[in-house]
């Protein structure tokens, strides 16, 4: 019996043991592995500075608050705004008041208090059937008129990229238009709300609806794709409020974690996420817009050619994030 | 009975068991805070859906798998007719099966963009979906047959033991007095088989209630995709730690009714088991019926998904067979072989308490240990994080009191908070294999070797453990293959970056690129049809 | 000196008074029956000397030593006392050897083979050695059983009704071999029994159990023809029993007519009681003029059972008398013996 105990309490140091931190730096990243390693790696060759990055779809902020101070984390990378709210809301950043970062990126691409940073852009774009209706000249605010009854796809109205339209929609327009507005599209969804953006232009493909709501960069990537470059094929992407606000605009971001370690490495590496190289490797990779202004778009994003974005500054978003996922609650969005 | 056992063997009962209570205690304790309004925000708009939903999905689940399961189990226990030896234990294997990769592998084949409605979509000139009516799969409906078709097993399972446990003398008379097969089946059989039914029935309805793979991806909103979203969605862990109370409210009194059919099915079983000879023998176009009818269950519930499977794993097998996967594999089955070894350990000694003692309420632990299962992933995630949580600062606060620097998360941020929660929700596994095989230990033995001058150690050693062998294997085996298939609590506790073959597998699902993932669904579903045949083969033993 | 000593041992299970007051002596290599019906607390007795179940009262010694008293509790496994069970209780895993070795301590190995032989010998189970306990018959395993306890070499043997699970045919035949290596081994025993039969054929003496008490302990004649108490007396063997009224010392009078007894009676002159009259202390005279009327004749081979009525009291008689039948007239008669009236 000894025997068996000791060998349990060994099994179970090794399982702490896989727990020790070393020196290196800690990311903590919603963005997907295949996008982040690369920039990544090159941050270690240029510094030596080894950095360890575990992904995770969901409860980044939920763990960071739990690990308080004993967190590991030393930057987190988001691939939506509202996780850099949420961050905040909670407490669990420390402001970065750096030059080579605030002169990389612009005013409206990060907080008043520099406790977050915007990376990339991409447009919430409205996809339109080649075959049926072409291409349109929409706004967000028409999506909820009756002739788009049972013509509109759209992933979960929770999912982060949702929940910032609707939280710029109530900046504009106030709460409770935007809910008659929420309420609208809800009638109008030719199905209830599920998978992923890449789903809503498969669905648009297969002639189950005729719009799809989506952000610009699964355009770009479907077109990359052997299997899904026909789904692309079958949509036009558009632009939306071009005559009026511009199109809304969502972003990834960073931000550095409030207990970081290990600060002084962590801002090297955030400087080096706003330098071109990396601004660069966004842009191509993941066909997302660039926030650094002398950096370019890939191709491909280019030849869809210039558009007006919102010229609502990010943050404001934020005042409104809470009272949209409540919006979206009360109207039973998903439901 | 040892009336010399020390104080000290009880006392590691209770610790035993004071550790295994600690996630339910420390759940309550947490939905006993005030939360930041965000339960009751949910309360006043999403929350009565998602209630109803929930019960709506554990009635539909039930009754779909009564349906399916009924019959099956007349035919195989009450029946003869070609293939019925082997629909006996073939009927099992749906068991294996993940309810999500069915859920998955019939959402592809079904939806819009699948093949039977593309074929349907060719053969009739249709092109857009309003042009026809075809049912939507991702729904609340299709996650209550997807779900029927995996848990329909275990309502079979004990519906084949009571009817072949079904006196043969009352079979007998009830011809003798006229009654066709149909119709003794009405009067007799299924009255006396309502409690094992009941029984089925309230382990389905906990199964499905716990489920949240499959209804997660079908983007049904239940209870248990309340608590994730409510924990990591809104950040409130109190407001999901109330959410987790009110489904334990519907879990544990699923369990009551559970162990109250539990006592009265012992009433209608009687020892005498069925002969050959008592079956009804089925021929022509009613064997050809009973045939069909097994075979098509079989194949919908675990052929065609598992044949899709293969094709998958087969085709993109370059790409899964990787440095990942094997990591993977050894995370699964290092945390299994852990847990199992665990759990052995711990239900070893609470059994031993339990019937060596001469305290009456020193059964009291080993029954405690045993509420662990009641307790879903998801809700038993939160109950372990908030202890741990706490343990990690108070050993850090002593380094740092001492001045030294602390070991960081060494609980939950380890591999440590899978295995605790996988010890609680399966050690009421190990505990109730090792309680069938102590039954049939005669209690004389105890006295004989005590007699003889043997410690109560040295009975454990050389009475029980070797007569408790099998008992310890099927109970090791049982608790390894649930570790290996559980996935909330692996998804809500892994440390970060960890992933293991069910988290894997599910993220594929979730990102609708299952393909990728085959191999590694495979590996789950081949381990979970070893206690299968091993269950098969000591049910035909007994009979 | 006694082997065992029990001496107003009180025990109790959930409010329950099982054992209540109870007295015992055990000489060495006597074997004594607790006799009674089940749920008298024989078996709680039992175990209660092998420290299965605690007393709540009173003490338990074995050659002077205490095992069980108000402040002593000597455990199971130190009190040497082997034990044989109902159903054996044999090691399954274990071979014969293996069973009988279990609790053999302190032996070299050819020691231990020695033990081992001469158990198999005594059992006579010579050869079967590397048996396990399900290729036995009950008998064998009875027999390994009785091996087992004995190579342990207690101090006393205690037996729960380890004949039940034997077949009648060969019961009595495995009773009278198992006794006889007790008693070739001086073996002291304690043997519990609900069967009077088995008690009379196994046991030198019986202790007859009534509600957790012994009511009557001593020789198995002693108990049979001298029973203090109704009970006993049913419980031994059925009797008649018929009103009488002491006359004097030595003479009652009853229905039958006037009955000698050949030992004093303990009663005073004109006292009414009831006379306990076995059926075989009973002789039949058939007697046109006779009191009695035969009622129903059954053959027993040697002996006819009969049922006679005298007066308003029904009889049961055994009689070499093969050929009275029923309906015939009859006198009665008890010779003089030592008269047991209650």
């Amino acid at each position: 019996m000894k025997m068996v105990k000791s060998a349990a309490v060994l099994g179970l140091a090794c399982l702490a043991n896989s727990a020790m931190a070393d020196d290196a730096l800690t990311v903590y990243s919603y963005r997907q592995a295949f996008l982040v390693e690369p920039i990544l790696e090159q941050f270690t060759q240029d510094t030596g500075i080894k950095v360890n990055v575990v992904f995770a779809k969901d409860g980044i902020a939920e763990r960071i608050a739990r690990e308080g101070r004993l967190s590991p984390a030393d930057v987190v990378l988001t691939s939506d705004f509202s996780r850099l709210i949420e961050l905040v809301e909670k407490d669990l950043v420390s402001p970065v008041n750096n030059e080579v970062i605030n002169s990389n990126i612009p005013e409206v691409y990060r907080s008043p208090k520099n406790e977050w940073y915007a990376l990339t852009m991409r447009v919430r774009n409205v996809y339109s059937s080649k075959d049926r209706t072409g291409k349109v000249d929409i706004n967000y605010e028409d999506l909820a008129k009756p002739e788009y009854k049972g013509k509109i796809c759209t992933r979960s109205g929770k999912h982060p990229y949702n929940v910032a339209l609707v939280a710029s929609m109530i900046a504009h327009h106030g709460e409770a238009d935007t809910k008659t507005w929420l309420e609208g599209v809800k009638a109008n969804l030719a199905r209830k709300p599920q998978g992923n953006d890449r789903d809503q232009v498969l669905a648009v493909k297969e002639g189950m609806c005729d719009f799809a709501i989506g952000n610009s960069y699964y355009y770009g990537n479907m077109m990359m794709d052997e299997n899904q470059k026909s789904w692309a094929e079958a949509v036009y992407i558009n632009f939306p409020n071009q005559d009026n606000r511009g199109a809304h605009i969502n972003v990834s971001g960073m931000a550095l974690a409030k207990f970081s370690p290990n600060k002084d490495n962590a801002i090297k590496l955030m400087e080096f996420l706003t330098s071109n190289v990396a601004q660069q490797a966004y842009a191509d990779v993941n066909m997302e817009y660039p926030v650094k202004a002398d950096v370019k778009p890939s191709k491909l994003v280019a030849s869809w050619g210039e558009f007006k974005a919102d010229s609502l500054p990010i943050y404001k978003l934020a005042e409104n994030h809470q009272a949209a996922v409540k919006l979206l609650d009360e109207v039973k969005f998903d439901l | 009975m040892i009336l010399g056992l020390t104080r000290s063997w009880s006392l590691a009962g209770y610790s035993i068991a004071a550790v295994i209570i600690l996630p339910l205690i420390a759940l309550i304790v947490q939905a006993a805070f005030p939360d930041e309004a965000v339960f009751s925000h949910l309360f006043d708009t999403v929350l009565p859906t998602y209630i109803a939903n929930s019960l709506l999905l554990m009635l539909l689940v039930a009754m779909g798998s009564l349906l399916i399961a009924v019959p099956a189990a007349w035919f195989v226990a009450r029946c003869e007719f070609p293939g019925r030896r082997y629909f006996q234990w073939l009927l099992l294997l749906p068991l294996a099966m993940p309810a999500y990769i069915v859920a998955y592998v019939y959402t592809d084949m079904l939806d819009y963009a699948g093949p039977v409605q593309r074929a349907l979509r060719a053969a009739f000139q249709w092109s857009s979906p309003h042009d026809y009516y075809f049912p939507a799969i991702r729904s609340l409906g299709g996650a209550a047959i997807m779900l029927s078709l995996v848990l329909f097993p275990y309502i079979y399972l004990l519906a084949r033991t009571a009817f072949m446990e079904q006196s043969s003398s009352l079979l007998h008379a009830s011809r003798i007095m006229g009654c066709s097969p149909w119709r003794s089946f009405w009067r007799l059989a299924l009255p006396m088989s309502r409690p094992a039914l009941a029984v089925g029935v309230a382990l389905v309805a906990m199964e499905t209630a716990a489920d949240y793979a499959t209804v997660s991806y079908f983007a049904v909103p239940t209870l248990t995709t309340a608590v994730y979203d409510t924990w990591l969605g809104y950040g409130s862990l109190t407001a999901a730690a109330k959410l987790s109370a009110i489904m334990l409210l519907v879990i544990f009194t699923l369990v009551g009714f559970e162990r109250f059919a539990r006592r009265k099915q012992e009433l209608f079983q009687k020892q005498s088991a069925l002969n050959d000879s008592d079956r009804y023998c089925l021929i022509g176009f009613k064997a050809l019926g009973a045939w069909f009818y097994c075979s098509t269950l079989l194949f919908l519930a675990f052929l065609l998904p598992f044949i899709v499977l293969t094709g998958y794993a087969i085709e993109y097998f370059e790409q899964s067979w990787d440095e990942r996967f094997w990591q993977y594999s050894w995370n699964s089955l290092y945390i299994a072989v852990v847990v199992s070894g665990i759990c052995l350990l711990l239900a070893l000694i609470l059994m031993f308490v339990r019937r060596v003692s001469p305290r009456t309420t020193d059964s009291l632990p080993s029954r405690l240990s045993s509420t662990g299962y009641a307790l879903p992933g998801t809700v038993l995630a939160i109950g372990v994080l908030v202890p741990l949580t706490y343990l990690d600062f108070a050993i850090n606060d002593v380094y740092d009191w001492f001045g030294a620097r602390g070991p960081g998360l060494v609980f939950t941020g380890s591999a440590i908070a899978i295995v605790f929660a996988f010890t609680v929700r399966f050690l009421a596994i190990a505990i109730g294999s090792l309680e069938n095989s102590y039954k049939r230990i005669s209690p004389s033995l105890d006295m004989a070797s005590i007699t003889m001058g043997q410690t109560p150690k040295q009975l454990l050693m050389r009475v029980h453990l070797p007569l408790l062998r099998k008992g310890l294997l099927a109970g090791a085996l049982l608790v390894f293959i649930e570790s290996m298939k559980e996935l909330p609590a692996a998804l809500l506790l892994r440390p970060i970056g960890f992933e293991n073959l069910a988290t894997y597998v599910f993220q594929f699902v979730s990102d609708e690129k299952l393909e990728h993932g085959a191999l590694a669904a495979i590996v789950i579903v081949f381990v979970g049809l070893i206690p299968l045949i091993y269950l098969n083969r000591s049910l035909e033993h007994t009979s | 000196m006694s082997t065992l000593t029990i001496e107003n041992v009180f025990s109790d299970y959930q409010g329950q008074v099982i054992l209540n007051g109870l007295d015992l002596t055990l000489q060495q290599g006597e074997i004594v029956a607790l006799l009674g019906p089940s749920g008298c607390g024989k078996t709680t007795l039992l175990r209660a000397i092998a420290g299965l179940q605690p007393i709540s009262q009173g003490s338990i010694k074995i050659n002077g030593d205490v095992l069980s008293s108000d402040n002593v509790f000597i455990p199971s496994e130190q009190r040497g006392v082997g034990m044989i069970f109902q159903d054996y209780a044999l090691f399954p895993h274990l071979t014969v050897a293996d069973n009988i070795l279990f609790g053999v301590k302190g032996l070299n190995k050819a020691e231990r083979q020695s033990r081992l032989d001469e158990m198999l010998e005594l059992v006579k189970l010579t050869g079967l050695s590397q048996r396990y306990p399900h290729e036995l018959s009950g008998g064998q395993q009875q027999r390994v059983s009785i091996a087992r306890a004995l190579a342990y070499q207690p101090q006393l043997l205690l037996l729960d009704e380890p004949f039940s699970n034997i077949d009648a045919q060969v019961r009595n035949e495995m009773m009278l071999e198992i006794r006889s290596i007790l008693k070739q081994r001086n073996v002291s025993a304690v043997f519990v029994t609900h069967s009077k039969d088995e008690a009379f054929v196994f046991a030198d003496k019986l202790a007859l159990f009534k509600e957790g008490c012994i009511i009557q302990h001593g020789l198995a004649e002693e108990l049979y023809a001298q029973p203090t108490d109704r009970y006993v007396a049913e419980f031994l063997g059925a009797g008649n029993y018929l009103p009488v009224t002491v006359n004097s010392c030595m003479e009652v009078s009853s229905p039958i007519g006037v009955l000698q007894s050949s030992a004093s009676i303990n009663y005073p002159v004109d006292y009414q009681g009831q006379l306990l009259l076995r059926p075989q202390q009973v002789e039949l005279v058939a007697d046109e003029q006779g009191l009695a009327v035969i009622v129903e004749r059954r053959f027993l081979g040697t002996v006819c059972h009969y049922w006679v009525k005298v007066e308003e009291h029904c009889l049961e008689v055994r009689s070499q008398l093969l050929q009275l039948s029923p309906g015939q007239k009859v006198n009665l008669f008890a010779p003089a013996h030592p008269l047991v009236i209650f």
